[in-house]
């Protein structure tokens, strides 16, 4: 028999003890994944947004959210004039209100945005997207009760259905493309968009168009898609809170394995001056009582993996959420859940283990 | 011969000071002598046992085994280790553990082999006559299998010094004579040294001395 033993057998004969304890690490562990992967997600359909077969996005400095940003849609075709960059797209982001629904998101782009292209055209086309002509999601569609040549009311106007598109991206299918001066028209921002997506030249570097910006353009940044999304700081919110909520469920689940540990300890005050008694050190009493912890910890984690991956299953297959939020877990996720579930464990055994450790023998070989 | 314990005016008392249980207590046991602390219930011979073993600490005095000071936490430790065991008067065995994984305790603590462990087990346990028994969960054994259990614990380490509180006190007539029985040959066969707490004379007349206690004190000696 070896130390391990011991602990197994402690866990096993209080099963009921270190369900518990379990079951409260599990449920720390699927809420942070779950909200993580949640959020996560979300980020992404945003940042596939703002892609758009691009590698660089350029916006206003200093703006909070890109919703408030004001780009000259003219710095596009000084883009697209520099040897380095294959194609430079505005596009004026917005939201409109509509009868029934409150808000819509709505796109400004130009006819030949990749949107347009990557979407499949399930009535009209993209000839006839222009003026006051609009191109709606398939889900907008479908909440507008609108068919190619219907005529809808957003906002102040009123615009013909130049088609119907499916798009991957739930924003996008449950949004409006309209184009970008009719878009400008309708949101006051004549001769503006919030970005300009740009697609680089081959053999050319972004470091390029973003020193171009830097000199050229100084209340414009330019940056590659990978170090938007890290810096952008809505996005840092949506992972921040994710990982404050997930630590938050964590913290409960951390008490509730202190709370296992105490009464594992109070209830066999006799046992461990027993093992103090047969030679076991300060030292040994202390790394049991943390086995215990940990090994409680190691079952929570891998039942909160099974439960979170169960919840985001059932999340994906809910058709309302469809293409608006992709839930998603990635390694980082998941090691860095396991990884505060050790911490936990051992955070949690901290007392009970020291308790353990000091007990007098003596003493507690005569406690009832 | 070499002195196993030495106990130098040793003074241990509880509740702050206001409990003296061992006023001054000085004894010297030597290799392969059993000796039996004689008295009533109250006059110190269990706390001596554990201020021997250092399950308690004094609150003055000298504590020597095998020739180390009993002060320092990991000198207890390896003490307890390689050179005491002990005996109490309930088995202290764990309950939902079996006869062999409660004997092994002491080798899991010494960090001894799992080989070696289970030869020595199976040697003590066929010469307590519990080899039966091994598998099976201390709650399903008999008293006196149980106290067989604890003094093949108690050994499982060959240590030196044996130390037992009243061992055959919670036993019947019968088992109670062949446990003491039992445990006399094992320590006489290999040469050790006991050291029997008891307020049994009948017991303590088969032993090599017998040291009265009375009110934290040894007041006389038998041979």
């Amino acid at each position: 028999m070896s130390l391990w033993r011991m602990i197994f057998t402690n866990l096993r004969r209080h099963r009921v003890r270190t369900a518990i304890g379990a079951t409260g690490i599990a449920l720390g562990v699927a809420t942070m994944l779950s909200v993580v992967g949640l959020l996560g997600g979300a980020v992404k359909m945003f940042e596939q947004i703002l892609r758009n077969d691009s590698q660089m996005v350029v916006f206003e400095k200093n703006v909070s959210d890109l919703f408030f940003s004001n780009v000259p849609v003219g710095l596009a075709a000084e883009l697209e004039g520099l040897a380095c960059v294959k194609a430079a797209q505005p596009v004026l982001f917005a939201v409109i209100a509509s009868p029934g629904r409150s808000i819509i998101t709505c796109f400004g782009i130009q006819a030949n945005d990749g949107r347009l292209r990557r979407g499949k055209w399930l009535q009209g086309g993209v000839g006839a997207f222009k003026g006051e002509a609009v191109v709606l999601g398939e889900r907008a569609a479908g909440f507008l009760n609108a068919k190619q040549g219907s005529t809808i009311p957003l906002g102040q106007g009123t615009y013909t259905v130049a088609g119907v598109l499916r798009m991957e991206n739930g924003f996008e299918n449950g949004g409006v493309f309209m184009p970008l001066d009719t878009c400008q028209k309708a949101f006051h921002k004549d001769g503006l968009c919030s970005v300009i997506t740009v697609a680089i030249a081959d053999g050319h570097r972004l470091s390029e168009v973003r020193e171009w910006i830097a000199s050229k353009r100084e209340h414009f940044s330019a940056m590659d898609n990978d170090e938007f999304s890290r810096s952008y700081v809505q996005f840092q919110i949506i992972k921040v809170t994710a990982w404050v909520v997930g630590g938050c469920a964590f913290l409960l689940g951390g008490l509730s394995v202190t709370n296992t540990m105490i009464l594992s300890v109070f209830g066999r005050i006799k046992e461990l001056a027993i093992a103090r008694v047969c030679g076991f050190s300060r030292g040994q009493v202390a790394r049991m009582i943390f086995g215990e912890s940990l090994l409680i910890c190691a079952m929570g984690t891998v039942a909160g993996w099974l439960l979170s991956w169960a919840l985001l299953c059932g999340l994906r297959a809910v058709p309302q959420l469809q293409g608006y939020i992709e839930p998603s877990l990635g390694w980082a996720e998941i090691a860095g859940a396991s990884g505060l579930s050790a911490i936990t464990a051992l955070l949690g055994a901290m007392y009970p283990a020291w308790y353990a450790a000091r007990l007098k023998p003596a003493q507690a070989l005569r406690f009832e | 011969m070499i002195t196993q314990v030495t106990v130098t005016d040793v003074w241990k008392s509880f509740d702050g000071g206001r409990i003296e249980v061992l006023k001054g207590v000085s004894l010297e046991v030597r290799q392969g002598e059993v000796i039996a602390l004689c008295g009533t219930s109250g006059c110190g011979k269990s706390t001596l046992l554990n201020v021997i073993s250092g399950l308690e600490e004094v609150d003055r005095g000298l504590v020597r085994v095998a020739g180390r000071d009993v002060v320092e936490e990991s000198t207890r430790v390896d003490l307890l280790r390689k050179h005491i065991g002990y005996v109490f008067q309930l088995h202290h065995l764990m309950p939902d553990l079996t006869l062999a994984e409660n004997c092994l305790l002491p080798v899991i603590a010494a960090g001894g082999g799992k080989q070696q462990g289970w030869e020595r087990l199976r040697e003590l346990a066929a010469a307590t006559g519990v080899s039966h028994r091994l598998g099976q969960r201390v709650r399903e054994l008999s008293g006196g299998e149980r106290q067989r259990g604890a003094l093949v614990r108690s050994l499982m380490n060959d240590p030196q010094v044996l130390l037992c509180d009243e061992p055959t006190g919670a036993l019947d007539e019968s088992n109670r004579e062949k446990v003491f029985e039992l445990l006399l040959e094992l320590v006489r066969e290999r040469g050790r040294t006991m050291i029997l707490a008891t307020h049994d004379m009948e017991l303590a007349r088969r032993c090599d001395r017998r040291l009265r206690m009375r009110d934290g004190t040894i007041e006389g000696e038998d041979r």
